[in-house]
């Protein structure tokens, strides 16, 4: 990773959780701070200018929500929220709230890893705006001409197909809820009509993945959303 | 706990049967003018059609009168056996009701649709029983008479003659579906007649030759004509009032028919109903009784209630109305309830009381702007009806024990012996005052008629013993008549108001008795907890205001009544099927109703606002205590009342149960969570630790390495059944939430292969799902869960290198999902056994895991009303498969997703 070290903040109760979080983030080259309530986490997030957050939901003084909320409100650095299996609503909520990604505990570093340099990538690229061709895979899609390429033939998609994927790609990386791209595609008066995003997502999977049922670019997040690989 | 999830199947079948319930019978009338016009021809005719088009026709009953030409018709059709009914050492052969209800047929025949059913069948009348046939959704046709008709009855004896007693109400007539008019013009009906084709029974051959003149069938055809006319009429206005703007018919004028204490109620009645009928209004029908007229007999009471009944049946609606001044109180309903046109009778003047109006004349007088309509008295039999009722009136007057009038005599003989040693000296003036003070004593303890009889004894006995000369009825002083005179009127005034006095002080008194005990009723059921405790309250009050034993029945969940609630000694032995029918019909049943009269016991249902809670079972001691409308009207607050209260009782029930229900599974959350929150945080810290010592240096050996892996293994592994436990303790519980929502399978299946990716890196695997599979509803992160697990069961069996194939198919009302690999197969025998808990496939292999897996899988296809089951495959292998039901997915709005559109937006 170049350029200065990046700043994270983990925010988690438990010791030996906050432990392995901070040595894992730090043999990949972050300086990690630890904190272990939503009030050290907000003081912590507001005096060390980070790059990332990595949240745990249920914190003694309060919901990481909250933490999500007042955070959101000034900022919009990269949030990894860590939640408990079947913790379905916890994570939308999160989601909703403006959390960008999640983690099920338990989970290994190398997953923690990948997410934290994604999100990092991610929020680098943010700086340097205007690429308007991407390519994923053997897909190659020219924003400004609102071109869509597969192997190099034109590929048709209706306009909500294109939305979608356009949507999508904006937000690579980061865990979208149905709600979320309810709202921003269909508009508001769609907001509880969610089979609607799975249709259209079936759609374009047909359209741009090689197998469908085994989706790389397209990842269901079951009982919460998309993720947008790229 | 117990599984209260209703069975679907059981749920369906309910439905299908609400819905037949719902589905209300058709009902055809062949109608004619008279006897013998062909109505049961024309309707067997009608009926031989539709058998031929396969309908399933049925005759109820059928009068043919062994005529060849109307048996020839009936030929072919399926019969139901008449029901015979022994009464009085005579058979009657009546349509039996309980076998047309058990036939159903789509179509069945009822004749003679005006006809009086034999004592102990269900329905006294015929239409009845076809009222209950349509209710349950059969068709019917059948015939009637216009002599038949209610409103038309009496018009009809007036012209031909010869009155029926056999009615229909009109509301019948109106209501039926269809009316065909079978019409022979009366020459051809004569014809028949003397071709002998037209059967008359029983019918004195003077009647006969005095009802078939030829005026008469002239009159009648035209009556049966006109009354078919106004029907089409009624249904083209009906169908005009539908196409058009409804609000201009919604302030209309209605009538209001004023029944008095006259004998000709029913007239009015009558008259009101047709002309109400004529011109299409509402129509009401009240009594007003003021405490004068509480006094009448009884027998007179049941005539005016009978005519209340009477516009019941015909369409109005009706009230008894309770006040002094009946002209305002009529005035005040009618404004109320917005009644332009007053229907009453003619009003007798009170020959004793020249000075007080006809009722029609003060009605006029308080409100100008009603219109006034007086309806004259029928003929001379009217005339003899109220003296008949005077002499009736009389004698029940007379009712008063002789004792009292005894009395009342020797009250005035003490008064006379009072007197005599004072007449000296006090005047005689005040000895007519002690005299007038033994008349109010009189009238104050023993009632009218005694103080009648004192007032014209003391008169005599001031004028034997007291008026010169004495001891002899002859005067010498001739102004001393007009003393007796004074004195008679002043008695008999002063008598008269005393015993009214007294008498409306019993009324009154008894009026609050009945409202005491309705309080006294209402208070001791706001105690009550327990149904039991509502039945005792019941069965306590019913026997204090109506001398009656009493039990309640209350309905179960499926409708059905149960045994009597706490039954009393001497309780009612009920009729389950006629308290059944009361419950079912929402409907009185039994004693002194329409419905199987002839029942010692009356059946009351219990109607709550949500629902009928029950039946009210009551046998009375003396049956015509119930008859008196106070009476009745003070039992029907008395069932509501209980019905209120029974359903209170249900309600706090259910609220406790189901408080105790929330705080159970308030309780089970709580501590799945806490438990799962605190396995799960240690084991998160192992794994995540175990893989941290390979991340921080020093750098370890590769050993140390292999021992770290393996910690990390060992936790995830304890994870995985942390998971499986807490799973399978909240699926046990059956109150997990499924979050259901129409998902595409395709999807579930992608996240399910993507989360058990390292299990299945050994296997080749292939999904074959159908491209046209439809939205299916199902919880998607517990599907994804049980396909997780029979993939994992799919890896842990076989062979590395096997095949995993998943697929789906839509069958009938269901989709099938299937996961089947080519490894070893299943145990034989065991297909059963292996979704139950801790049962694995193979006792004590390597294989980890403690057999939660498939009975998991076993739990989440229930929750979804889906089923799950092994079976080997073709070829060799196992097979699991599921199944989901299919429902009715929602649409997709496509908005501006045309392929069209997309073309040239998106190039």
């Amino acid at each position: 990773m170049s350029g200065p070290a990046p700043i994270v903040i983990v925010v988690e109760d438990d010791v030996q959780i906050r432990r392995f979080v901070v040595t894992a983030l730090e043999s990949e080259g972050c300086i990690a701070f630890g904190a272990d309530s939503v009030k050290r986490g907000l003081i912590e997030a507001g005096t060390r200018k980070p790059d990332l957050v990595v949240l745990d939901l249920g914190l003694s003084d309060g919901s990481g929500i909250d933490l999500i909320r007042d955070l959101r409100a000034w900022s919009d650095i990269p949030i990894i929220v860590l939640s408990a299996r079947l913790g379905e609503n916890d994570k939308i909520a999160a989601l909703d709230a403006g959390a960008d990604d999640y983690l099920t505990k338990p989970f290994g570093a190398g997953e923690l890893l990948a997410r934290v340099r994604a999100h990092l990538r991610r929020r680098a690229r943010g700086a340097n705006v205007g690429q308007s061709v991407i390519e994923f895979g053997t897909m190659r899609v020219d924003l400004a001409n609102r071109a869509v390429k597969r192997n190099g033939e034109q590929l048709h998609l209706t306009p909500i197909e294109y939305r979608l994927l356009s949507y999508l790609l904006a937000n690579s990386g980061k865990v979208l809820t149905h709600r979320q791209l309810l709202r921003d595609i269909w508009g508001p008066s769609h907001a509880e009509d969610s089979h609607y995003v799975r249709v259209y997502m079936g759609h374009l999977r047909r359209k741009i993945e090689d197998d469908p049922s085994q989706p790389h670019h397209i990842v269901t997040e079951s009982g919460v959303g998309y993720r947008f690989v790229l | 706990m117990s599984d209260q999830r209703p069975d679907p199947d059981e749920l369906l079948s309910r439905i299908n049967e609400d819905e037949s319930r719902a589905r209300h019978g058709k009902l055809k009338i062949f109608f004619g003018a008279s006897a013998g016009v062909g109505k049961t021809y024309a309707m067997l005719a009608a009926a031989q059609q539709l058998r031929a088009q396969g309908a399933d026709v049925v005759i109820g009953i059928v009068e043919t009168h062994g005529r060849a030409e109307t048996e020839v018709m009936a030929e072919g059709l399926e019969r139901l056996p008449l029901r015979e009914i022994p009464y009085r050492d005579r058979i009657f052969r009546e349509f039996d009701l309980d076998a047309a209800l058990a036939r159903k047929p789509a179509l069945m025949l009822v004749d003679e649709l005006a006809h009086s059913n034999a004592p102990g069948t269900r329905h006294p009348k015929r239409w009845q029983d076809v009222e209950e046939l349509l209710a349950t959704g059969i068709d019917v046709y059948s015939t009637i008479n216009v002599q038949h008709l209610e409103t038309l009855n009496d018009v009809i004896g007036g012209i031909t003659g010869v009155r029926v007693w056999e009615m229909v109400p009109d509301r019948v007539f109106d209501a039926a579906d269809e009316v065909v008019l079978v019409d022979l013009p009366p020459d051809e009906l004569l014809q028949r007649l003397k071709e002998g084709k037209v059967y008359l029974a029983h019918q004195a051959e003077r009647a006969i030759h005095s009802f078939f003149r030829k005026g008469n069938l002239i009159a009648l055809r035209e009556l049966a004509l006109r009354r078919t006319a106004d029907r089409v009429d009624s249904q083209m206005l009906e169908y005009r009032r539908d196409q058009s703007v409804a609000t201009v018919w919604q302030a209309r004028e209605s009538m209001l028919a004023c029944i008095g204490p006259s004998d000709n109620g029913d007239r009015i009645i009558r008259s009101t109903a047709r002309m109400a009928g004529r011109f299409d209004v509402q129509w009401h029908a009240i009594y007003v009784e003021t405490p004068a007229l509480q006094r009448l007999p009884d027998k007179k009471r049941q005539t005016i209630l009978k005519a209340l009944k009477t516009a019941q049946d015909m369409g109005a609606e009706t009230a008894v109305l309770a006040d002094s001044d009946v002209a305002a109180t009529v005035v005040d309903y009618a404004r109320s309830h917005n009644l332009s046109k007053l229907v009453v009778g003619h009003g007798s003047t009170h020959l004793w009381k020249p000075w007080q109006r006809a009722f029609s004349e003060r009605v006029g007088w308080i409100a100008p702007d009603l219109d006034v309509i007086r309806i004259g008295s029928k003929d001379g039999r009217e005339s003899r009806g109220p003296q008949k009722n005077i002499a009736d009136d009389l004698r029940e007057r007379m009712q008063t024990p002789w004792p009292s009038y005894a009395k009342g005599v020797l009250v005035c003989a003490a008064m006379t012996l009072a007197a005599t040693p004072l007449r000296d000296v006090l005047d005689l003036a005040n000895i007519v005052m002690l005299f007038l003070l033994g008349v109010v004593i009189v009238a104050l303890l023993y009632g009218r008629g005694p103080a009648v009889l004192a007032c014209v004894v003391s008169v005599a006995a001031f004028d034997f013993f007291f008026v010169p000369p004495r001891l002899s009825f002859a005067v010498s002083d001739v102004q001393y008549l007009l003393t007796f005179a004074v004195m008679l009127v002043v008695g008999l005034a002063i008598g008269q108001l005393t015993a009214g006095l007294r008498y409306q002080a019993r009324v009154a008194q008894q009026r609050e008795g009945r409202v005491r005990a309705l309080y006294e009723m209402a208070r001791d059921l706001s105690g009550a907890l327990m149904p039991e405790q509502i039945a005792e309250i019941c069965d306590r009050f019913v026997e204090i205001g109506f001398g009656a034993k009493a039990v309640i029945l209350l309905a179960d969940e499926q409708d059905r009544l149960q045994a009597p609630l706490a039954p009393s000694k001497g309780a009612p032995i009920v009729d389950p099927g006629i308290a059944q029918w009361a419950f079912d019909h929402g409907i009185a049943a039994g004693q002194g109703t329409d419905t199987l009269p002839g029942s010692p016991i009356l059946y009351l249902p219990l109607n709550a606002p949500m629902r009928i809670r029950g039946v009210l079972a009551l046998e009375p001691r003396n049956t015509s205590r119930l008859m008196i409308p106070e009476q009745r009207r003070l039992l029907d607050t008395f069932a509501r009342l209980i019905a209120i209260a029974l359903e209170r009782v249900h309600y706090v029930d259910v609220a406790q149960t189901t408080t105790v229900q929330m705080e159970s599974e308030r309780l089970r959350n709580s501590m799945l969570s806490t438990l799962s929150h605190d396995l799960r945080t240690p084991i998160a810290a192992l794994v995540g630790l175990a893989e941290s010592l390979t991340l921080t240096p020093p750098v370890l050996s590769d050993k140390q390495k292999e021992i770290a892996t393996a910690i990390r293994e060992g936790a995830l592994r304890m994870n995985a059944l942390v998971n499986n436990l807490l799973d399978m303790a909240r699926l046990q519980a059956h109150e997990v939430k499924l979050k259901r929502e129409w998902q595409l399978l395709e999807e579930v299946v992608g996240s399910a292969l993507k989360a058990s990716a390292s299990l299945l890196g050994n296997h080749s695997v292939e999904v074959k799902l159908p491209p046209d599979l439809p939205l299916l509803e199902f919880d998607a992160v517990l599907i994804e869960r049980l396909l997780c697990n029979l993939l994992e069961n799919a890896a842990k069996y076989t062979p590395v290198g096997s095949r995993i194939v998943i697929a789906a198919t839509t069958k009938n009302d269901v989709t099938e999902i299937s996961v089947e690999d080519n490894g070893p197969g299943l145990p034989l025998g065991e297909e059963e056994e292996i979704f139950r808990k801790f049962t694995r496939g193979q006792k004590e292999s390597a294989i980890p895991g403690v057999g939660l897996g498939l009975a998991i899988c076993k739990a989440v296809v229930e929750a979804h009303r889906g089923k799950i089951w092994a079976e080997p495959r073709d070829g060799g292998g196992a097979r699991f498969v599921f199944t989901l039901p299919l429902g009715n997915p929602p649409a997709i709005e496509r908005i501006d997703d045309m392929p069209a559109a997309a073309e040239s937006e998106v190039r």
